[in-house]
């Protein structure tokens, strides 16, 4: 069966998307998604959409859901890589995936999660030990 | 009798072409007398001449009812060409339909010479005659409305690329400076070219500056929204500004809001503030002695 790869950078998860999406892979997506990073206690996830040309409004959702599922498990969710033409189509959908960072590129992605995972730890720090 | 018909209309060209292209020369000039400005009377003369010149052999091979016979064909791809040269000079439809229509006061009076005392016939004449001139006349209109079309759809065409400008005004920070009224098309056009850009240049930071929008009602804020949410799914922050204040005090008595998107009155205030976004100071150096 199908399978879209979850791959281990340093601390984070990066999920590159290379194939045409469908509602059944995005569940099973979903299922890996969790479980990995639960396993791997990974402090970030990065979904790359570069090379994805069609998004619909369950897949658009669906990215939304991955993102807060990530949060919830303490990791913080980027999707990079959007095209143009996706964005255009998120956008006319009206599905504004508030709740998500996004990023260029991977590049700009794991730049954007390393600034937020060191945000996250100061504030930590800060609860801690209260001036 | 058909025959006939052919030959005395033909005739009459043949016969009498010199005298007919001047009477209907004197027509056209004192029908076109305010426009002079528009064409020259050599002008006039020449395409007039050139007109009847391939009007009669037309007349004389083709039918005299159906015009879009090969035998007319010529006659037709003239009357285009000069249509569409008046549309482009500024001549009004009817202006351009009297080129063809003027010539029928002028073959009535040599009709009405020529057979004056047949009564039937001269009817018979002037009907064909009549009919023929019209859809001429017409043809020569449709031709007009045609160019006229096309002259828009281009002035379009060139108005949707002029106003929609990406500039980069610095390593990671685009400008939109959007002129005009806001449209869905036109949004389309500028996300588009908003959206082509940040990928081109890596950029962060996207400024929309609305200076030269003179009405913000809610459908084009929600238009500029949803080019601020597609940005942003590429990763790009953006910052309205230059709103003015009239339009500032009409947004809120719409109701109409930017949500949490960063605005800014100026563009040097948001250039200002996307320099702090991306870390980069601006030094005012000391001045020379």
């Amino acid at each position: 069966m199908e399978q879209i790869p979850i791959l281990q950078v340093g601390e984070f998860l990066l999920v590159s998307i290379q194939v045409d999406l469908h509602d059944r892979l995005v569940l099973r997506l979903q299922d890996d998604l969790t479980a990995q990073v639960v396993k791997k206690q990974a402090k970030g996830v990065l979904i790359d959409l570069s090379t994805v040309e069609i998004v619909d409004s369950f897949i658009g959702r669906m990215l939304g859901n991955m993102a807060a599922l990530s949060q919830m498990l303490g990791a913080h969710a980027v999707v990079v890589g959007i095209r143009p033409a996706v964005a255009i189509t998120i956008v006319e959908l009206g599905l504004s995936l508030n709740n998500v960072h996004t990023a260029l590129n991977v590049d700009k992605g794991i730049a954007l999660l390393q600034t937020l995972v060191k945000q996250s730890s100061a504030e930590v720090r800060d609860e801690a030990y209260p001036l | 009798m058909t025959a006939n018909k052919i030959n005395r209309l033909t005739e009459i060209f043949t016969r009498h072409e010199k005298i007919m292209l001047e009477d209907w020369l004197r027509e056209q000039l004192t029908a076109l007398s305010a426009r002079q400005d528009l064409i020259s009377e050599p002008d006039l003369c020449r395409q007039s001449a050139e007109f009847l010149a391939l009007f009669t052999p037309a007349c004389r091979s083709g039918s005299l009812t159906d015009i879009n016979s090969p035998e007319w064909k010529p006659v037709l791809d003239f009357l285009a060409s000069v249509s569409r040269s008046r549309a482009i000079q500024g001549f009004s439809p009817s202006e351009t339909a009297t080129f063809v229509f003027s010539l029928k006061q002028t073959l009535l009076a040599h009709l009405r010479k020529e057979l004056g005392q047949d009564a039937v016939a001269l009817a018979d004449e002037m009907w064909t005659a009549t009919v023929l001139l019209d859809k001429l006349g017409l043809y020569t209109t449709e031709v007009f409305q045609k160019s006229r079309e096309e002259i828009i759809k281009r002035q379009q065409m060139e108005m949707l690329e002029l106003s929609t400008p990406v500039v980069k005004l610095w390593e990671g920070i685009l400008a939109v400076p959007l002129i005009g009224t806001l449209d869905s098309s036109r949004t389309q056009v500028v996300m588009e070219n908003l959206l082509q850009s940040i990928v081109d240049t890596g950029s962060r930071i996207a400024i929309v500056d609305i200076t030269g929008v003179p009405i913000v009602d809610t459908l084009i804020a929600q238009n500029l929204l949803k080019t601020v949410a597609a940005a942003r799914l590429m990763g790009a922050q953006c910052i309205i500004c230059g709103i003015r204040p009239q339009i500032a005090q009409t947004m809120v008595h719409l109701g109409v809001a930017f949500g949490d998107v960063v605005t800014k009155a100026t563009l040097a205030d948001a250039l200002a503030y996307a320099f702090r976004q991306i870390d980069c100071t601006v030094i005012q150096q000391a001045p020379r002695v």
